[in-house]
């Protein structure tokens, strides 16, 4: 089971110092975020996109670039990449591109993104949004599989005889998740293609988690890729720890109770308990995280939310100490003696790489080129 | 005879309350006009002062807790509606609003509606008709013709069929008519049912 944490980079006011970092600051923050998230024995780190202050991370691939570059066993992924509004051309280079920097440590989760502006912004429409998730990702699985893609759609410019580069490293495309609250569609095209799903599983009740994990469960089975209990589920989660938990119930508080998407409302002891937020001690947040299993049945990746809300780097660090140190180690060894053999691992390059026969130099060369001289 | 489940939801903030009363009065109504016709009632009373806070964090955060879940689904599962408000600033209160601003678009389509609203004077009776009833209208629900307003002289009146208590009866007729008219409320649409439409299809555009 892999380990990790995600992010959605935004840029939010400490309100115990009435503080606000810098863009430049966040974003070495977050920079240092995934390298600790590193040292500290995680397998996966995630990062966002968004393309609206209060956030920064509009160019999610040339932050992960850097990120390869200062790790070495780091799983890059996103939470998410926009499907929706980016153009799938550009993400089938952008992340093929990422994947030969990184030698293979990345995979995607695709979102829709739900803020309404960014989709005029990017000359779509918000009210397309399943049918732009649909189009766009049938045609960037093509531009990773297909050398040569021809292709005409509702949305975007027709290609004609266009080859996405870099081609996939090895000539294996990176895994791809598909992440949604709410939308069963989007856990149907998961399940149709035999990809990852993730349930975001942070702002709202369980059961509802446990309804789209069934859903999608159900359906990757029907479209034969396997049983149910084989499908590949991720599952976000929300923790916030210190060693004694009435400390940690006592620091996070502030930042709890003004948090954009869920401050001003329930408080923190209603909202623990209606979600899988978790603030208290190391051992509460692995009871609590073993029992997602419960729910959601033997998955594959758990991500975990800790620098949000304004809460400063240094206690973000701290943070990951904890989960490094005292929570991921007992996870990984309850949730490998609870899982069956016949369920599988979260695909990695590696996986597929084998899956796929093995490694295949995938260039693409251009009939004899002027640069090259190479004849095909 | 078949039972009915009638839902009854009550804006009224004081207590006791008068949007409660004139619930109440149309609730009775509907039970009797139901059992004319042969039928069984069951009522649920869903009070919203009860879910005043629910409803606000419900805003917030984007999903109903425990108990107001309870509520909705009371409401969106009755063969029948009775939701009743009071009049503040020339439309519903916003405690009422709220609740309707909660449920999925599509939970209260098709469903008997009787409409009833309270206030100080009847100088506020026709807020029923140009804002409570388009309400219910964009939520595609079937709102009985007759929505029955009960000023506080009315609660003075005489018993004559213009009075409050012939228009309760009347606008009660009309949502046992409604409500006898259809099958019992079939289970709503499940999300998580497999899809009508395949994904093949979605594929194609």
């Amino acid at each position: 089971m892999q380990f990790g944490i995600f992010t959605v980079s935004d840029i939010t006011t400490d309100p115990t110092t009435g503080r606000t970092p810098s863009e430049a600051e966040r974003i070495k923050a977050v920079v240092a975020i995934a390298q600790k998230a590193e040292e500290v024995g995680l397998d996966v780190f995630a990062l966002g996109e968004h393309h609206n202050p209060p956030f920064f991370s509009s160019s999610p691939t040339t932050t992960l670039a850097y990120v390869a570059a200062k790790t070495s066993a780091l799983q890059l992924s996103t939470s998410t990449t926009l499907i929706t509004t980016n153009d799938p051309v550009k993400i089938a280079e952008d992340y093929a591109m990422l994947q030969h920097l990184a030698d293979g440590r990345v995979d995607l989760m695709m979102g829709r993104g739900n803020t309404g502006p960014v989709y005029p912004w990017f000359g779509k429409d918000i009210r397309d949004g399943i049918e732009l998730a649909v189009e766009n990702y049938a045609l960037l699985r093509r531009l990773w599989r297909e050398d040569v893609v021809d292709w005409e759609g509702k949305f975007r410019t027709p290609l004609q005889g266009f080859t996405s580069t870099p081609r996939p490293l090895d000539g294996v495309p990176p895994f791809v998740w598909h992440g949604s609250i709410r939308s069963p569609q989007i856990a149907e095209q998961a399940a149709y293609y035999g990809d990852g799903f993730f349930h975001n599983h942070i702002f709202w009740p369980p059961e509802h988690t446990q309804k789209m994990v069934e859903f999608y469960r159900r359906r990757y089975e029907h479209y034969g890729h396997g049983s149910a209990d084989q499908a590949i589920v991720g599952l976000g989660g929300q923790v916030f720890m210190r060693k004694n938990s009435q400390d940690a119930v006592k620091e996070f508080r502030p930042y709890f109770d003004v948090a954009p998407v869920y401050g001003h409302g329930p408080s923190l002891e209603e909202f623990t308990s209606q979600t899988p937020l978790t603030v208290g001690s190391p051992e509460q947040v692995i009871e609590r995280t073993l029992g997602f299993r419960d729910y959601v049945g033997d998955y594959q990746r758990q991500l975990f939310l800790l620098d949000h809300a304004g809460l400063p780097l240094k206690t973000v660090l701290e943070q990951l100490d904890l989960l490094g140190e005292e929570v991921v180690p007992v996870l990984r060894k309850e949730f490998a003696a609870l899982k069956p053999a016949h369920v599988p691992d979260a695909p990695t390059h590696a996986s597929l790489v084998a899956a796929g026969g093995g490694a295949k130099d995938s260039t693409v060369h251009a009939p004899a080129d002027d640069v090259t001289g190479q004849a095909r | 005879m078949t039972t009915r489940t009638l839902a009854v939801v009550s804006g009224g903030l004081s207590n006791p309350s008068s949007t409660r009363l004139l619930a109440d009065r149309l609730t009775a109504a509907t039970v009797a006009a139901l059992k004319a016709r042969g039928e069984d009632t069951t009522v649920e009373v869903v009070e919203l002062r009860a879910h005043a806070r629910d409803l606000a964090d419900n805003l917030v955060t984007g999903f109903a807790n425990q108990a107001l879940r309870t509520a909705v689904e009371t409401v969106t599962g009755a063969d029948g509606l009775i939701a009743v408000t009071p009049i503040f600033s020339a439309s519903y209160s916003g405690l009422f609003k709220t609740f309707f601003d909660v449920l999925d678009k599509a939970a209260l389509v098709g469903k008997p509606v009787l409409l009833g609203a309270t206030a100080g004077t009847a100088r506020h009776s026709l807020a029923l008709e140009h804002a409570v009833r388009p309400l219910f209208s964009y939520l595609r629900a079937v709102t009985v013709p007759t929505a029955v307003f009960a000023a506080s002289e009315d609660w003075a009146g005489a018993g004559t069929d213009d009075a409050l208590a012939g228009r309760i009866d009347r606008a009660a007729g009309e949502l046992a008519d409604l409500v006898t008219g259809r099958p019992a409320t079939a289970r709503p649409v499940d999300p998580f049912d497999d899809p009508t439409t395949s994904f093949e299809d979605l594929l194609k555009g």
